[in-house]
Order: C-alpha cells, then structure tokens, then sequence
C-alpha cells in the first residue's frame, strides 16, 4: 500500500465532495467558539433563518475580553461586556456541548481547555476562529483557525470548503540542553524558515526530539506553526497522546476508549511517506531564544546582538529591520542582555499551561522581582490550571516574588481587556506575537520561554537562564 | 457578496513586508459585533497620530502626513499594493472587513498569509499573487506616475498596467466562480446537505467517540 502523512490521513478521512478545482468540503467534529469572531456569525445564522447543523460539536468559552482581576466586580468595560453577553446570548439559544462562561470553574483560554477537557481528540478536525487553533495539532487531529464567514459556515453546514495543504516535515533530533523548551524550538525554527515558510503548508513536528517532548511541549509547538505561515501544526499520535487523554471528562469512557485507541494509533505518518519539504535541526544547537523585533522571525540567541540593517542587501529585508530596531527602540549590535525589560508575562495559549508554570517557578523560587521591573503578571491558562498550581504551592512562590497571580484569560497576550503595557514598555513575554501595538499601544514585545521570562523578571534584564539555575 | 468582474482603479503602494492583521485593524476594535463600519479605522496605528477608540468621530482626529493613505495622490484607491506575507498573524476577519469597508476591492502583492488570504474571498475582494519582479515593477512605476492606475479583469484572469502591458494572474477556478457570482458559500454547500447528511451517519458508525 502507498505510504501516508498524517496529514494526507486526516484529510482524505474528512473529505464529503469535491469540486473540480480540487476544493473539497472538508467535514468538521469540533467546533470552538470565543467571543471575538463569533457574533457576526451567529447573527448572519439567523438572518438567513439557519439552524446550526450539529449543536454537539461545539464548545465555547470567554477568553479575550474577560478581566484578570476583580471578577466581583464582573467586566467593566461596556463593549467587553456587551460581546462577551453577546455569546451567552448566542450559546443560551443555540445550545453546545459545552460552555465555560466567564468565571466558571472551567473556563479558560480556548486552547487550553480543549485540550484539558478531552474535546480535543486525535484524528478530528477542529476549527475555530482564532489563529492558534493549531495548538490542537499536538493531538493528532487537523486543527486550524478559520475567519468569521467561515465560523457561520461551519455553523450552518458541518463542512469547510478547504484545499489541501502541501506537507512539511520539521524533523528535530537529539537531547535538548538544560533549561531548553518548546518554545526555543519553535522560535527557533521561525528563525530558520521565516514568517511565511510555512505558508500553504501543514507542518507536521517528528524526531526525537519532538517524541521526548510532554503533550504541553507539542501544544506549545504547535501553537507557533501559525507564527511560522502554517494554518496547521501535527504530532503523530504515541503513548503520551493516549496517557493524557484517558480520564479527561469529555474524553470516551470503557469499550468506546479501547476502540477509539485502536483507530488513534493509527494516526501517525507511515515509515517512509513523503513530505513536499523536509527542514532539520540538531537539538543540541538550540539555545534559548530572544525576539528582537516585530515580527517572531526576528529572533536571536540570548547570547547574540539586535543586528545591523547596515550588514543587509535586500533593501526590502533591510528596511524591515530598520523599521523595527526604530518602533523597539533600540541601536544596531545592542547585546540581547542589555535590552531592558519594564514588564513580564507568562501567560497565553503559548505558555500558561501547568508545566510552563512550574517552569518558571523553578527559576523564581527563592529570589524576588528585580527593583527596575515594574509588574509581572502570571496568568494561567485556565481555572482547571490555576488550581493545579495553587495546590502545588507554586502561587506562593510567584506572590513570594512580588509577581501577580492573576484568573485565567488571554490578558495581555493580545490586551484586549485591561491588562498592557504603556507606550514605550519593553516586555518579555511569553505569548506568541511581538507585533507592533500587540501587548498595548507603543509596547514593545520580546517572546521568550517561561523559563526566560522568569529569568528576566528576577534580574531585570534578558539572561541565559542556565546562569541562574 | 458582491460580485466582481472587472475594476479599473486608482493604486496605493504600502511598501512593507509582513503586514499583520492587528496593524490593519488594532485589537480595541474587535469588541464589535457588527461586520461593517471598519473602515476608518483601517491601518489605525499608522494612519493616526493618537490612539484610537471604538465610537470615536475619526474626522478629527490627527492624521499621520507620511502614512501613504492619507496622501492626496492616493486618495480613493481601490487597489493595494503590497509586499510578502501580507495579511499574517491572527485569523480576525475584521481584517479583511476595513480593507472592504474603507474602498478596496483588489490587493496586489507576492505573498498572502493563508487564513487572510481565504478571508478576502469571503466579502469581495480579490488579493492577487504575482512574481516578485512584476510587484517590484508595479511599485516602481506606482511610485513615479502620479494618479497610477490598473484595471483588473477577473474573468480574464488579467492586470493592465498603463503602459499597455498585460500581466496574467492565477486563481482557483472555484474562488473565482464564486467571486464573479457574488455566490453565497453557505447555499453552495448546502446543496450537498444530502451527502454530508449520509457522511456524517457513517463515521458516526465507525467513529461513535467523535460523537458523545
Ligand atoms: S492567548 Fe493570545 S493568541 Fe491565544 S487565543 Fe488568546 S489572544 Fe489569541
């Protein structure tokens, strides 16, 4: 029989009709709905007088716009609270699978709970109207974030009109170093293939490298294959995939778990199947990774320097760089360590889940917030992981520390709610987008891992992790 | 959606690489559950000197002079011109809903961020990929011509430079249908409810987990 990808498994299971053209209408499982891209589609819904087609594949919750703090005091902001009702409206009406509502115990960012409340299956296709849907890719499943027309199309027919992406293998092989995580790889391969490598792409993350890596670590890789072009990330399905899932609460139970695992361990690429592109790296040249710029590709080792638009020929390329070195402030060869930092996150679909948490606590426990850094926020993922930490005590070491433990929620991923940074701020941050106005107006974002920012929050300026531990 | 055929309009060249969907229409205005009205707020870090809110009167606010859209020389275009791997970042249609909003009906670039790129077939407009060396040459010459203008056959599958020159352009013929129709996704599709009906009970039977 002809070899596999996963991928090209996961699309021909998924495929009710196809044009001539090659655009095929795709069969969606998984529905997720936030607040942001979702009311325009469920009024244009109504307008046209459609019901949705399958109300048991959706799952909903308020991520972006819902406050960190002060819940009491419920959303202050009108036009917050206003498309944050207007999803209760909707899903009230409607109906769904599931509903984490805002401050219900459960609720969470979207990519984090699906996952951790087994919605998230190996071998579906999910959708959302978010960009990061690909975070769900770790699980073997063909995830990818659509726009709002196509959310009201999911919604009325259960399908996409979709084509088929080419394939693209990212291969990552050896041990990592010390205090090396997801997300110096994906940064790192970002830094190798640029912002639209991945273009037209589904990037599948094989090696050993990505084997010995927890569910958290693929999520967090995946995650960022939106970052490299990629609408969609994928991890072939192993043990760990299956250990993570069992028990979940909307994962299957008894003689329905045996035979889903049976189909799940299928969902692998075969031995030998071909990818339109192959890109490798060596895990052992991964070192921790700092953006300097507006954009994820404009990357560097910690131990590097901001680089000199003067050194570049593409006049585009160069521009570029200069455009940026002017909205971050900062002078041609600055070194990495001496970019000063106002504000920390941890946080994000990126970094906020229980092991990003407990990689940062490692490095805070037992030092305090650097004098010069103004405020650190740590905003779990979700309630399921805030009280994860708290009964492992981690809070305790971030309150220790002068760092604010903060309810689940996107927060200053994209500052949609309360929670920016002024003009001018540097941040190191461990969410996704370091573009222009993406944290607050004017503020200027450095991605790094949690372990990194932790770093930087406790000295006060970006530095090798590995020094401090 | 409106249909398209054919658009014979004035260009505006914005000339960087990697423009994201928050640089298009920033975050605070994404709290709204209307689809129009984005327009004034297209490009608004960049097209104003202070900080913008939804509900605010965008008339008087300050402009920034050096932004390429608020040159005289640009005003009313309709086509953008752009650079690679426009339309990155987050999937927010939003996006592609202030470019319509504010008069566009065509972009023009080598590269288009995926999610975007689908958007934009979506609600009318018609972002077209060429080769690096046609995009260079169209910002050369958009650059020197005052008033540049280019008319855009979509059913020939062709731009026309002023000088005469005709560049041809790929598009999936089923986008291109749909586009040309102003065709309603959601009633194409339905018209295979029968099918998707019949492939949804069988992985029901073979894949019940997917069902709970
Ligand atoms: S955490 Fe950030 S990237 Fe993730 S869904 Fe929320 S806003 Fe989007």
């Amino acid at each position: 029989m002809e070899t596999q990808t996963l991928y090209e498994k996961l699309w021909s299971s998924h495929v009710v009709h196809q044009e001539a053209d090659g655009t095929a209408l795709i069969y969606i499982d998984r529905h997720l709905v936030h607040e942001v891209t979702s009311p325009q589609a469920f009024e244009g819904l109504k307008l046209a007088g459609r019901k949705p087609w399958r109300v048991s594949s959706i799952v909903a919750t308020a991520d972006h716009n819902t406050p960190t703090d002060h819940w009491e005091q419920g959303i202050l902001d009108p036009v917050s609270r206003q498309q944050v009702e207007t999803l209760d409206t909707n899903i009230r009406e409607v109906g769904a699978l599931a509903y984490f509502p805002f401050k219900d115990a459960r609720q969470g960012i979207i990519h984090v709970i699906g996952p951790e409340n087994g919605v998230t299956l190996p071998g579906m296709t999910v959708v959302c109207g978010d960009s990061h849907t690909s975070t769900h890719g770790a699980f073997a499943c063909l995830a990818h974030g659509i726009g709002t027309s196509e959310v009201e199309h999911v919604l009325a027919t259960q399908c996409l009109l979709q084509k088929k992406s080419k394939t693209m293998l990212v291969r990552v092989d050896g041990a990592l170093g010390r205090c090396i995580s997801a997300k110096d790889i994906a940064l790192a391969v970002i830094g190798r293939i640029g912002t639209a490598g991945g273009t037209g792409y589904a990037i599948e993350f094989g090696g050993s490298t990505i084997r010995a890596l927890s569910m958290e670590g693929r999520m967090t890789l995946c995650n960022m294959a939106i970052e490299a072009g990629a609408r969609a990330g994928l991890v072939s399905v192993d043990d760990r995939t299956i250990d993570y899932l069992r028990d979940k609460p909307f994962a299957p139970k008894g003689d329905v778990w045996n035979r889903a695992v049976q189909y799940w361990q299928t969902l692998k690429s075969d031995d030998g199947a071909r990818f339109d592109k192959v890109v490798e790296l060596n895990a052992v040249d991964i070192q921790p990774q700092v953006t300097w710029g507006t954009s994820p590709e404009m990357v560097e080792m910690v131990s590097g320097r901001v680089p000199d638009p003067a050194a570049v020929s593409d006049p585009v390329k160069r521009e570029g760089i200069e455009r940026a070195l002017k909205y971050m402030g900062l002078a041609p060869n600055t070194p990495i360590s001496e970019i000063p930092v106002d504000q920390v996150f941890i946080g994000s679909c990126t970094n906020s889940r229980i092991e990003d948490l407990r990689e940062a606590a490692v490095v805070v426990k037992g030092r305090t917030k650097a004098p010069s850094i103004k405020r650190v926020l740590v905003v779990p993922g979700s309630g399921l992981v805030k009280r994860q930490a708290e009964a492992e005590g981690l809070h305790e070491i971030f309150l220790a520390a002068g760092f604010e433990w903060r309810e689940p929620g996107c927060s200053m991923c994209l500052a949609m709610n309360a929670d920016r940074l002024e003009p001018g701020e540097h941040c190191a941050s461990t969410s996704n987008r370091n573009f222009e106005g993406r944290q607050g107006a004017g503020g200027r974002t450095h991605l790094v891992s949690p372990a990194m920012a932790a770093a930087a929050a406790v000295t006060g300026h970006f530095v090798d992790v590995r020094e401090l531990i | 959606m409106n249909p398209f055929s054919v658009l014979d309009g004035r260009v505006a060249p914005l000339d960087r690489a990697n423009v994201d969907t928050d640089a298009i229409i920033p975050k605070q205005f994404l709290k709204s559950i209307k689809r129009s009205g984005f327009g004034p707020n297209l490009f608004d870090e960049w097209r104003y000197l202070d900080h913008g809110e939804p509900g605010q009167d965008c008339a008087n606010r300050p402009k920034n002079p050096d932004f390429v859209l608020n040159q005289p020389r640009y005003q009313g275009a309709q086509i953008l011109l752009t650079r690679d791997n426009f339309g990155c970042g987050s999937s927010r249609e939003h996006a592609p809903w202030a470019l319509e909003d504010f008069g566009f009906r065509v972009l023009i670039g080598s590269s288009f961020a995926d999610i975007f790129f689908n958007n934009c077939f979506k609600n009318g407009l018609l972002p077209i990929v060429l080769a690096q060396q046609e995009v260079d040459e169209l910002f050369r010459q958009c650059g020197a011509t005052e008033a540049y203008r280019l008319t855009v056959d979509l059913a020939a599958q062709t731009i026309t430079r002023p000088d005469g020159k005709v560049i041809p352009f790929e598009v999936d013929s089923f986008r291109k249908e749909c586009l040309l129709n102003g065709w309603d996704d959601i009633g194409l599709t339905l018209r295979h409810a029968e099918k998707i009906r019949a492939f949804e009970q069988k992985r029901q039977a073979d894949h019940p987990y997917y069902f709970a």
